[in-house]
């Protein structure tokens, strides 16, 4: 009986990841999900947020937005717009569109408010992705 | 000498216009290098949208959402992917050729065709042969955008809903390599495997979250944009191998032209020389 997962990130910039890990957790739109080998056929919307995953005695960290995670029975597929490891994030431009989406909402007035709301929440969670980073 | 001096004008003519060639394709390499990775990069996400959307179409009630139903095909829309500016070989031909054929054959058989282009070349010819054009975008392989892939697959799938086609084939240069381009003809609606009734592994129980219905609706007309998007990207990035090995053949002829015209013009030098040689020869010897 296997009991390994293979994980497998894609995003339009090409695969980001796709490894046999052991343990999954991701961000469903309808809240978190944790996968295990041998979970059933199933298909989520994903949201903006951490996917975290277990690999031996090893926990890793990736930062997703917004796509679809289809699991099966030995595997999971992630289609994401954007996905980044953690070490791969950079806080500087994460922090700098926080602080722009910031000053935008602000503004209120004849902006788009939605695109600031997303954006906002892109750059918490990839702050909140990379901070994983520097705690280990 | 009225000739020599036309010879030697000509082989300057001959290696301005090499030097316009090598410019261009010079500025094709560079430009077939940064779209051809985004290709093959979007490539793989493409792929692995359609298929995880055949497997679970494949499963799926067909009542569950428009773009899932497949009619009788009666009206079918064809687009032509071709690109806005020639000087690539038989880039633009073929894809117009296998176009129109396409259109006879369907036409042939008795179904309504409408027919929509995508770049200036393409709209260019079937105009020129007073074919109506449902729709045309131009202008779009210099500066690739998703939002013209967001464009044209909303319009598809608007045409596909209302019910004014029954079937979208896109026909596009794909990239094999950067000395191969194939055309292929991909059917975008409705999705294949449903009527074609290919090989898929269905999981009959597949559970959703929020529900399959939900999913359909973001998920499906986001696989319509991703594949022409898709077709974009492996369209330009064709066109640019193309126009690559156009030019450079185009150089290479314009060297073989160059030593031909050279020979030619040595020649008449030699020709001249000798002649006038002759000449003082022969007035030497008269003045004896």
């Amino acid at each position: 009986m296997e009991n390994k997962l293979r994980l497998e990130i894609v995003t339009p910039q090409g695969v980001v990841f796709s490894e046999e890990v052991d343990e999954i957790v991701a961000p469903g739109s309808e809240g978190e999900f944790g996968v295990l080998p041998g979970h059933a056929p199933f298909l989520t919307t994903l949201k903006i947020g951490m996917l975290i995953f277990k690999k031996g005695s090893e926990t890793r960290y990736l930062f997703v937005s917004w796509g679809y995670a289809e699991v099966g029975h030995d595997r999971m597929l992630v289609l994401t717009d954007s996905a980044e490891k953690c070490e791969d994030i950079d806080v500087e431009r994460a922090l700098s569109a926080k602080k722009r989406a910031e000053e935008r909402l602000k503004q209120e007035a004849n902006i788009d408010q939605a695109r600031a709301v997303s954006s906002l929440e892109r750059a918490t969670t990839r702050i909140q992705v990379a901070e994983k980073k520097t705690a280990k | 000498m009225p000739v020599l001096k036309d010879i030697r004008r000509k082989i300057k003519a001959i290696q301005n216009t090499q030097k316009i060639t090598k410019a261009m394709k010079m500025v094709a390499a560079a430009k077939l290098r940064k779209v051809q990775t985004r290709m093959l990069n979007f490539r793989q996400y493409a792929d692995k949208i359609h298929e995880v959307t055949v497997r679970l179409a494949a499963g799926a009630e067909r009542q569950l959402h428009p773009l899932l139903m497949a009619r009788p095909r009666k009206t079918v829309e064809v687009i032509v992917m071709s690109g806005d500016r020639g000087l690539c070989g038989s880039f633009n031909s073929n894809i117009i050729k296998a176009g129109a054929n396409y259109i006879n054959d369907l036409r042939k058989n008795g179904f309504e065709v409408s027919v929509s282009t995508i770049g200036r070349r393409g709209r260019d010819y079937f105009k020129r042969r007073n074919i109506q054009l449902r729709k045309s975008w131009t202008g779009v392989s210099g500066n690739l955008l998703y939002n013209t892939a967001h464009e044209v697959s909303g319009d598809i799938i608007e045409n596909y809903i209302n019910e004014t086609v029954d079937e979208v084939t896109l026909i596009y240069n794909e990239f094999k390599s950067v000395i191969a381009q194939k055309v292929s003809v991909v059917k975008l609606l409705p999705l294949a495997p449903i009527e074609a009734g290919e090989e898929v592994a269905v999981s009959p129980d597949i559970l959703y979250e929020p529900s399959q219905k939900e999913i359909f609706e973001r998920l499906l007309p986001k696989n319509v944009e991703i594949q022409v998007y898709r077709a974009l990207l492996e369209s330009s990035a064709a066109e640019e191998a193309a126009r690559m090995s156009a030019m450079e053949n185009a150089s290479q002829n314009c060297d073989d032209l160059i030593a031909r015209t050279t020979l030619v013009y040595n020649k008449a030098r030699q020709t001249l020389i000798t002649k006038e040689l002759m000449d003082i020869v022969g007035c030497v010897e008269a003045l004896k």
